[in-house]
């Protein structure tokens, strides 16, 4: 034991190693390595000690030792997040739920999945497959994140203005409170008796309790999917042809729009035909019945070349429709062989916003020197500046993530938000009070406070600590009002 | 068109300084909704706020599919600005002759039969503006379809009757007018329709609607014109249906008018899985006649009329129905009628209700908004 009274590295070890296999109780550094980081390599801590239970009565005992010494606990799924929600506590826990990987169940009449967390996001739709089902939501990192992560982020993708984020899609989880105790939240029903606390929980970056089994709704798969995909000489241009098909009633799968150096960057890594002279892209995407599609399809593409479209290109197979996509989803690693880093932002504005604040940052651009390519999900407004830039170069991480601040604002500014899918983890918390106030903050922590009194799951993420209130800072260390407690390393290449 | 959130705010103040108990109220049209747990509100030193005349639709950007509205604005109100742009309130919630206000519908979480397909009154809020408990005025959310910073304070105003805070101001999103719609009937037993309803779920078509009737399933069709009639025709040719002529019906269900609705006695929503057997025979096996009962949400929300609860049995009543809710993965509420003054909702169990407590003690600490409304103890 320490003088503190807590365990140190070594007692803590012995204590875990009672109940769960040594060989997943992670003490040394070498193998802590890959845990010091999520998706936002940037951000990265060496933990106090790793532990991969196997079964829901292991969590509990964790979650019970380290509430009776008050040590912070970080779950952690495939780490693929993108704002630092899952980067280690150095006197905490790394909780992770990889050997939580089980499709429970499929229940193709009710159009459900329970599933524990660690499932990845893909592997439930390929699952439900055979049913001619699937799972809506679909974060362009599908293939790797886990359904507990994307609770926890409130997880969205390309299909969010049709098909809604993980809080629209989630039904029910068991969730292991700070102290251990189990609790299911949610019902199998649409609703559930009492608060909806599923809102609260889904989106709570790990801060409230760790989510050990999530059952979701599926849904049948579309007949048919078409892909249009327009260039625009202008964004406003590309902006308003959004607005008109919107505004005709027709509600796309998917919408989104790139800018010339994300269009540029795109087409060369995967070569999808994107058009080069385009200032903005279009790509949009209609499901439905066969005749649905074909209906709107056609109207789409009108309503493009009636908004000066200078090209419109309708797939005419799976194939090509595959392509396009190719290119959108590629667009961040593409971006990154074009420079040496790139930091992704991910704020939410109102599209109508969307020239005023692509000019806006054009003058950023200029002001801090580093160029910034644009990926928007245009149906739901959701923005991701790229930002490009080199790490190697003294100072220019800094320069970087003072810009990204100042985009961010931005998107406050115009009526957004800061983040919109990546959440706010440890990367955005300063942030936070660009868009809340000082009381909405307090009120934050009181709600965090009725979950979680002495504050140690996931200290120093998501909610700032605010300097004059000083009972909110239980752990010395979740001080996250003295930026930053961590070192940077190169810009990963996730998307 | 009037904008009292100074009021409100003023009136907060002093109800939390003084700790005496607000009742939270629209334009009263969902009286039933809840616990009534003032007998003699003079002696409990109740006072009402009132949102009714805090009404006006602040923004709306039928390209963005966004709306922003005081708390007291009629859906009536909403739906006739919506109209224009051949827009709606996709989650269909009842209207109450008129009176049904927006923030009443969030505090209730009532949406229409659209709910399995386009979402609930809770999936559409996008941001809210309210006062807690202790006279603060604070927003969450924004008005922005995705936005994930901080709690999702706002999604949880569903369904909490007014008890975490005074919602003052909604912003929502809507959706465009489907392009056509139309229904379907099939006359059939209450367990085959619910496998029914499922399958035609788990297809791939326009499909708004899923309810069983007095032996008839309703299917309501709603999207592209082209789509809706091609399943039409092979949905009437596969299973019979008949297509439904000028009727009303989802109208009559959309707005509680349909007998189950209106009837006399005591009334119980279960919210369970979809696919769960008909409850009835399961309640009548209890002991409690049931005399009328309607599936809607294919199949997630049972509704079962009962004669009414006697003060002394209806505690019994609740944990017997709650357990075949429990077994149907799902959870019951006396929504009408019986001795309001007792628990009406699901027991949670010890560690649910400490959250519970916990969450009302963070919005309102002298747990003065609308206290007892949804549990006795919050």
């Amino acid at each position: 034991m320490s003088q503190s009274g807590k365990p140190d590295r070594q007692t803590l070890a012995r204590l875990f190693s009672e109940f769960i296999d040594p060989e997943y109780v992670i003490a040394d550094e070498e193998t802590q390595k890959p845990y010091e980081c999520d998706g936002l390599s940037m951000y990265c801590e060496m933990p106090l000690i790793v532990v991969l239970p196997e079964t829901l009565k292991q969590v509990q005992q964790v979650m019970k030792i380290c509430h009776q010494y008050q040590i912070p606990v970080v779950a952690r799924g495939a780490g693929t997040g993108l704002c630092a929600g899952a980067m280690p506590h150095k006197e905490g826990v790394v909780l992770s739920l990889a050997k939580f990987n089980q499709i429970l169940d499929i229940d193709p009449l009710a159009r459900t999945a329970r599933l524990q967390p660690g499932v990845r996001n893909l592997a439930i739709s390929e699952a439900a497959a055979e049913y001619g089902l699937y799972y809506g939501p679909d974060p362009s990192s599908q293939i790797a994140c886990t359904i507990g992560g994307n609770i926890a982020e409130n997880s969205g993708g390309v299909h969010c203005l049709k098909y809604g984020l993980t809080v629209h899609n989630a039904l029910s989880v068991e969730m292991i409170t700070v102290e251990g105790e189990r609790v299911i939240l949610g019902s199998e029903g649409l609703d559930s008796a009492g608060l909806d606390l599923m809102a609260l929980i889904t989106g709570s970056e790990g801060l409230l309790g760790v989510v050990t089994e999530i059952t979701v709704r599926l849904l049948p798969v579309p007949e048919k999917a078409q892909v249009v995909m327009a260039g625009f000489h202008t964004v406003q241009a590309a902006g308003d042809a959004v607005g008109a098909v919107i505004a005709a009633g027709i509600i796309p799968a998917g919408l989104e729009m790139m800018d010339t150096h994300a269009i540029h960057a795109a087409e060369a890594f995967a070569n999808a035909g994107y058009p080069l002279d385009a200032e903005a892209l279009l790509l949009c995407e209609l499901d439905g019945t066969t005749e649905e599609v074909d209906q709107y399809i056609e109207r789409v593409e009108q309503f493009f070349l009636q908004q000066g479209a200078s090209s419109v290109q309708v797939s005419g197979s799976e194939a090509e429709r595959a392509a396009m996509w190719k290119g959108r989803k590629s667009a961040f690693p593409a971006v990154g062989r074009i420079s040496p880093d790139y930091y992704c932002m991910d704020g939410t504005i109102p599209r109508s916003q969307l020239a005023r604040v692509l000019t806006e940052m054009q003058k950023m651009s200029a002001e801090y020197g580093l160029r910034v390519a644009n990926v928007f999900h245009a149906g739901d407004g959701n923005l991701h500046p790229l930002i490009l830039f080199d790490a190697n170069v003294p100072g220019e991480f800094e320069k970087t993530e003072a810009f990204g601040g100042r985009i961010l604002e931005l998107c406050v500014e115009v009526g957004g938000c800061i983040t919109g899918e990546h959440g706010v983890g440890m990367e955005k918390i300063r942030q936070m009070s660009a868009q809340f106030n000082e009381q909405e903050i307090a009120q934050f922590h009181r709600l965090k406070q009725a979950f979680d009194p002495a504050g140690t799951l996931n200290p120093g993420k998501g909610i700032p600590v605010l300097k004059h209130c000083q009972e909110y800072r239980s752990l010395p260390s979740s001080d996250t009002s003295v930026m930053p407690l961590t070192h940077h390393h190169s810009a990963g290449d996730h998307s | 068109m009037k904008d009292l959130t100074l009021q409100l705010i003023d009136q907060v103040c002093q109800a939390y300084q003084q700790r005496t108990p607000l009742m939270i109220q629209g334009n009263n049209s969902k009286a039933f909704a809840g616990r009534t747990p003032h007998k003699n509100k003079a002696k409990d030193n109740v006072s009402t706020l009132s949102t009714a005349a805090h009404t006006g639709i602040i923004s709306y950007q039928p390209v963005e599919l966004v709306m922003t509205a005081r708390a007291g604005t009629t859906l009536a109100e909403l739906r006739a600005a919506l109209d224009e742009h051949q827009q709606i309130l996709a989650f269909e919630a009842p209207d109450f002759d008129g009176q049904a206000t927006i923030a009443g519908t969030l505090a209730t979480n009532l949406s229409g039969p659209a709910r399995p397909w386009t979402g609930s009154v809770r999936d559409m809020v996008l941001g809210t503006r309210l006062i807690n408990g202790t006279g603060e005025y604070l927003r969450f959310g924004g008005q922005v379809m995705k936005n994930v910073a901080g709690y999702d304070v706002s999604r949880m105003q569903a369904g909490a009757l007014g008890t975490l805070g005074v919602i003052t101001e909604i912003s929502f999103k809507v959706l465009p007018r489907p392009e056509y719609s139309t229904g379907l009937t099939l006359e059939l037993p209450a367990s085959e329709a619910i496998v029914l309803m499922n399958q035609l779920a788990g297809q791939a078509n326009p499909i708004t609607g899923a309810c069983w009737y007095r032996d008839q399933l309703h299917i309501r069709l709603s999207g592209a014109a082209r789509a809706v009639d091609k399943t039409v025709t092979s949905w009437s040719q596969k299973y019979g249906f008949q297509q439904a002529t000028q009727d009303n019906f989802w109208q009559q269900l959309q707005h509680q008018q349909l007998p189950v609705f209106t009837e006399t006695g005591a009334l119980w929503r279960f919210s369970v899985n979809s696919t769960a057997d008909d409850l009835a025979p399961a309640v009548h096996q209890t002991g409690i006649e049931v005399s009328d009962s309607l599936i809607d949400w294919c199949g997630s929300q049972r509704w079962l009329r009962t004669p009414e609860t006697l003060a002394e049995q209806q505690n019994t009543q609740l944990q017997s129905l709650q357990r075949l809710a429990e077994n149907a993965r799902g959870s019951v509420t006396l929504w009408q009628g019986g001795d309001r003054s007792q628990e009406i909702n699901q027991t949670l169990n010890p560690v649910l209700e400490r959250l519970h407590k916990n969450v009302k003690q963070a919005m309102d600490p002298a747990g003065i908004l609308n206290p007892g409304r949804l549990y006795s103890w919050m």
